[in-house]
């Protein structure tokens, strides 16, 4: 295609974060009419892309980006979304931005809407002009109509189903008659097939109008179908531009996902299909906003590490959270032959499971209290350790010298950098924070460990001595391990089995020694295709 | 040494220098303005005493995350009826002084245990509400004292021959059973170790009780309740326990506020009590989720010794009785100061 044909230029976008760099040379070109389909894993740098696109204020106040923009040949930077709007981008969002008792018209219109001249208009100006009701019905009809969908314009949008108010904003960037380039951020995510196939349908008829499509998506079949052409991220590059129609999913699922397998691959799933289950989940729903699981069925076996993998907000989360009891839960967990009890913390923690949450500051930490207090509360309050009796047990003195004793220990073994056991958590760097959730579930002595995110938002080297951390327990104190982890690398380098969550049940699991294509075509719902090639 | 001096600033922090710094000049100024020291010194520490456990009844609910307990009046109201119940039943000394407690004990409990349920439930406005619900009790008590069926003549109206007075006497009673005991007694100089001691004894007790597995869970409640939560502990539970303590405690405070005062005083007296507590409280380098008994005390002797120079010292030197103005200023213009200080902490 020819150069001048191009709507959107983006040229060796670079961009960091405080010298983590997410974006690396980054080249994404949109012609007229065309869609382009833009697919990555989570943090591939697809959300940070367009905010540049938008010129939103994060990018600016950490420091702007490297590279060259254009729209229609002329080079352009925006400082603000306005901007960006004004020049005929308009960005369709995952949540939707409405006002629940207006109605779609008035959504539509907002701020653009007809007027008429009052007497009002001579004394306090412009902005006290009646709204020209018919003319904007008239509006909003013809912007609906573009769309070809069935949208009543006078319903209140609080009354709508999602799929009518995903509409109703997309109306909206049609009466702007500026608009030339529409971003659609997973557009798909909370419609039903139906409404998502009518979407697609709309968004095909506005490229034949000649608006220009971003399409960005989890669905990989969705992808696909609409696209003309598909940009594939992976870690801040753009490792292939494909054309739709001579791909597949499996190709595409293996470029966004493929990294080389590292050596020390785990290679002894072999031996665990004979050991004892320890924990069988049946039918588990978990009530987790955002992390939504669906009716899991999953078997733990005894001493293995079994990972939980998938895309963020599919539910991965969901499963040690309900299990936990931190979130309510339905449905049946078998551990050893008996029946947990869902939704009571203190049970579950009493039969010796432990959890390490996701969320290190908010549920994993007592950030105002020293390490060791961190580190051992959990069990002193559920095991009853670390406690001196006096006066024939009515006290239960707290054996500040012993716990001093225990946290100074896994303050050696596990390498947390700190003045003395006694720095207040929050002074420590999230690494060392993390080695202290994970010292606070050992000091437990769990029969089995839940880890969530166990590297989430930490640097290189505490990473590996995490994941050192947990293969040793693993391997030293026969712990049984279940890890929920958004980096897949990760789990293939110390899981024995991997379990995929898609909208919130389990897809499939695999050997880490499996085809990366085949984790990431699990990831995007593809379980099919997965089959179809084993 | 100088490096020293700086860790002992840090420590302290500059607020508290800053005010004991001013405190100490006032104490210098004083022999100038004709105030003797002896009795400057021995007023501040009689009031530091006799406050001393209303602001540790403030501890429980701050490290259980209920805030600051501004409700402080739920318990004055116990002690109060404590107080009076033991000056109907005639008993005197020591033994009178025991009986109060004793008797306010129970309905500090039960009020404290239905205001901790109503604080569970407007869990982040815990502060808000607990000023109205002390404000509304108070205005609920001032009907009651009219109403009950006490017949000591030390303690109701003269001429009707019905009603508590607004302020009875503990003369005869139990007046300065702490304070005298064991109490030293040079010249103008007076040291009332009897509510020293039982000071120390009763912060012996809420020292010992968050050093116990309990304490710290309630702790952990306040520090994170989502922590607690996921560790097992019924974070709710934690909080109407620390109330119910703090309720009692703040009973007890009152108690030991009025021997040494000498008069209980009924009616709208205790509505403002909460003030001045959580003021020393945070002067003493508390927050509104952490307080400690280094923060009772550091706090408690530098607002009452500010509480009481202030106004001596400048009656004397502008010649005119301002002492009542005075202290409203210095009073509330610490809970102002205390209270901004809190804000930038905050953020």
């Amino acid at each position: 295609m020819d150069e001048k044909n191009y709507l959107l230029r983006m040229e060796g976008i670079n961009k960091d974060f405080f010298g983590n760099q997410v974006l690396k040379d980054v080249t994404l070109r949109v012609a007229k009419g065309e869609i382009v389909g833009l697919v990555g894993e989570n943090g591939a740098g697809k959300s940070t892309l367009m905010n540049i696109l938008f010129g939103l204020p994060v990018i600016h106040q950490t420091g702007g980006y490297q590279g060259k923009i254009y729209l229609e040949d002329k080079e352009v930077n925006f400082a603000s979304p306005f901007e960006a709007i004004e020049a005929g981008i308009g960005m369709v969002h995952q949540e939707f931005i409405l006002i629940p008792g207006f109605t779609a018209t008035e959504n539509i219109l907002l701020n653009r809407e007809s007027t008429k001249y009052n007497i009002f208009v001579e004394v306090f100006g412009e902005r006290l002009k009646t709204l020209n009701r018919q003319e904007m019905h008239k509006r909003a009809v013809s912007a609906i109509e573009k769309l070809e969908v069935q949208l009543n314009p006078d319903m209140v949008v609080s009354e709508m189903p999602v799929g009518h108010r995903q509409f109703t904003e997309i109306a909206r960037e049609m009466d702007r008659k500026s608009t030339k380039l529409l971003v659609l951020d997973e557009p798909t995510a909370v419609l039903t097939e139906s409404e998502a196939e009518t979407m697609l349908k709309a968004a095909r008829k506005l490229a034949n109008l000649g608006l220009s499509i971003i399409f960005i998506s989890h669905r990989l079949s969705e992808v696909l179908a609409i696209s003309d052409r598909l940009i594939i991220l992976r870690d801040g590059q753009v490792v292939r531009e494909l054309e739709s129609s001579r791909t597949t999913p499996r190709e595409v699922a293996s470029l966004m996902v493929g990294r080389e397998i590292k050596e020390g691959l785990s290679k002894k799933s072999k031996e665990f299909e004979k050991s004892e289950i320890v924990l069988e989940i049946k039918d588990l729903w978990v009530d987790m906003p955002g992390e939504q699981v669906n009716g899991v069925d999953l078997q733990v076996r005894k001493g293995e590490i079994l990972g939980i993998g998938g895309l963020a907000g599919q539910g991965k989360l969901g499963i040690a959270n309900g299990i936990m009891g931190l979130f309510p839960a339905e449905g049946e967990v078998v551990y050893r032959d008996e029946k947990l009890p869902l939704n009571n913390p203190v049970r579950v923690l009493g039969k010796g499971i432990a959890f390490v949450s996701e969320d290190r500051r908010g549920v994993g930490l007592l950030l105002d209290e020293p390490i060791d207090l961190n580190i051992v509360f959990t069990a002193m309050q559920i095991q009853g350790r670390f406690i001196k009796k006096l006066m024939g047990g009515l006290i239960k003195w707290r054996d500040d010298k012993e716990i001093a004793r225990v946290a100074r220990e896994y303050v050696d073994s596990l390498q947390i950098k700190c003045v003395s056991e006694k720095q207040n958590a929050k002074e420590l760097s999230g690494g060392n924070q993390q080695k202290i959730c994970l010292a606070k579930a050992f000091v437990l002595e769990p029969d089995l460990l839940f880890v969530s995110e166990p590297t989430r938002g930490i640097d290189v080297g505490a990473k590996s001595v995490v994941l050192e951390t947990l293969k040793r327990q693993n391997r030293e104190h026969g712990t049984t391990i279940v890890m929920t982890s958004s980096e897949l690398e990760e789990l293939r380098s110390i899981c024995d089995r991997i379990a995929i969550v898609s909208e919130g049940k389990i897809v499939g699991i695999l050997p880490p020694t499996a085809d990366p294509a085949d984790f990431g075509l699990l990831m995007l719902g593809e379980q099919e295709e997965v089959k179809a090639s084993v | 040494m100088f490096e020293k001096i700086k860790k002992l600033i840090e420590k302290a922090g500059w607020p508290r220098i800053i005010i004991g710094l001013f405190l100490l000049s006032l104490f210098f100024i004083a022999p100038f303005v004709g105030i003797k020291v002896s009795t400057s010194i021995s007023d501040t520490i009689v009031r530091f005493a006799m406050n001393a456990v209303l602001v540790l009844s403030l501890v429980p609910m701050v490290q259980s995350g209920c805030g600051l307990n501004f409700g402080m009046q739920l318990g004055v109201i116990a002690g109060l009826i404590g107080a009076i119940t033991s000056i109907e039943l005639g008993i005197t000394g020591l033994a009178g002084f025991l009986v109060a407690i004793v008797i306010a004990i129970p309905f500090a409990a039960i009020l404290g245990f239905l205001y901790g349920l109503l604080l569970n439930r407007v869990k982040g406005d815990e502060m808000v509400v607990a000023t109205y619900v002390g404000f509304s009790s108070v205005a609920f008590m001032s009907m009651m004292w009219l109403l009950l069926p006490y017949k000591s003549p030390n303690m109701i109206w003269g001429y009707g021959g019905e009603g508590l007075r607004t302020t009875i006497s503990v003369e005869g009673y139990w007046l300065g059973v702490l304070n005298d005991f064991l109490s030293i007694k040079v010249g103008n100089f007076f040291f009332p170790t009897g509510t020293i001691i039982f000071f120390g004894l009763m912060a012996l007790i809420i020292w010992i009780f968050f050093k116990t597995k309990l304490g710290t869970a309630m702790t952990a409640a306040g520090s994170n309740p989502v922590y607690a939560r996921a560790a097992g502990v019924n974070v709710d539970r934690m909080r109407v326990l620390s109330v119910v303590i703090s309720t009692i405690v703040a009973a007890i405070g009152i108690l030991v506020y009025e021997q040494s005062f000498g008069f209980i005083q009924l009616y709208m007296a205790p509505l403002l009590m909460a003030f001045p507590a959580v003021a020393a409280l945070l002067l003493g380098g508390a927050s509104v989720s952490k307080a400690s008994m280094g923060n009772v005390i550091v706090g408690t002797f530098l607002f009452q010794g500010i509480l009481t120079m202030t106004p001596s010292v400048m009656n004397n030197i502008i010649k005119s009785d301002m002492s009542e103005v005075i202290r409203i200023i210095v009073s509330n213009g610490m809970i102002v100061y205390a209270l901004t200080r809190r804000m930038k902490v905050r953020t």
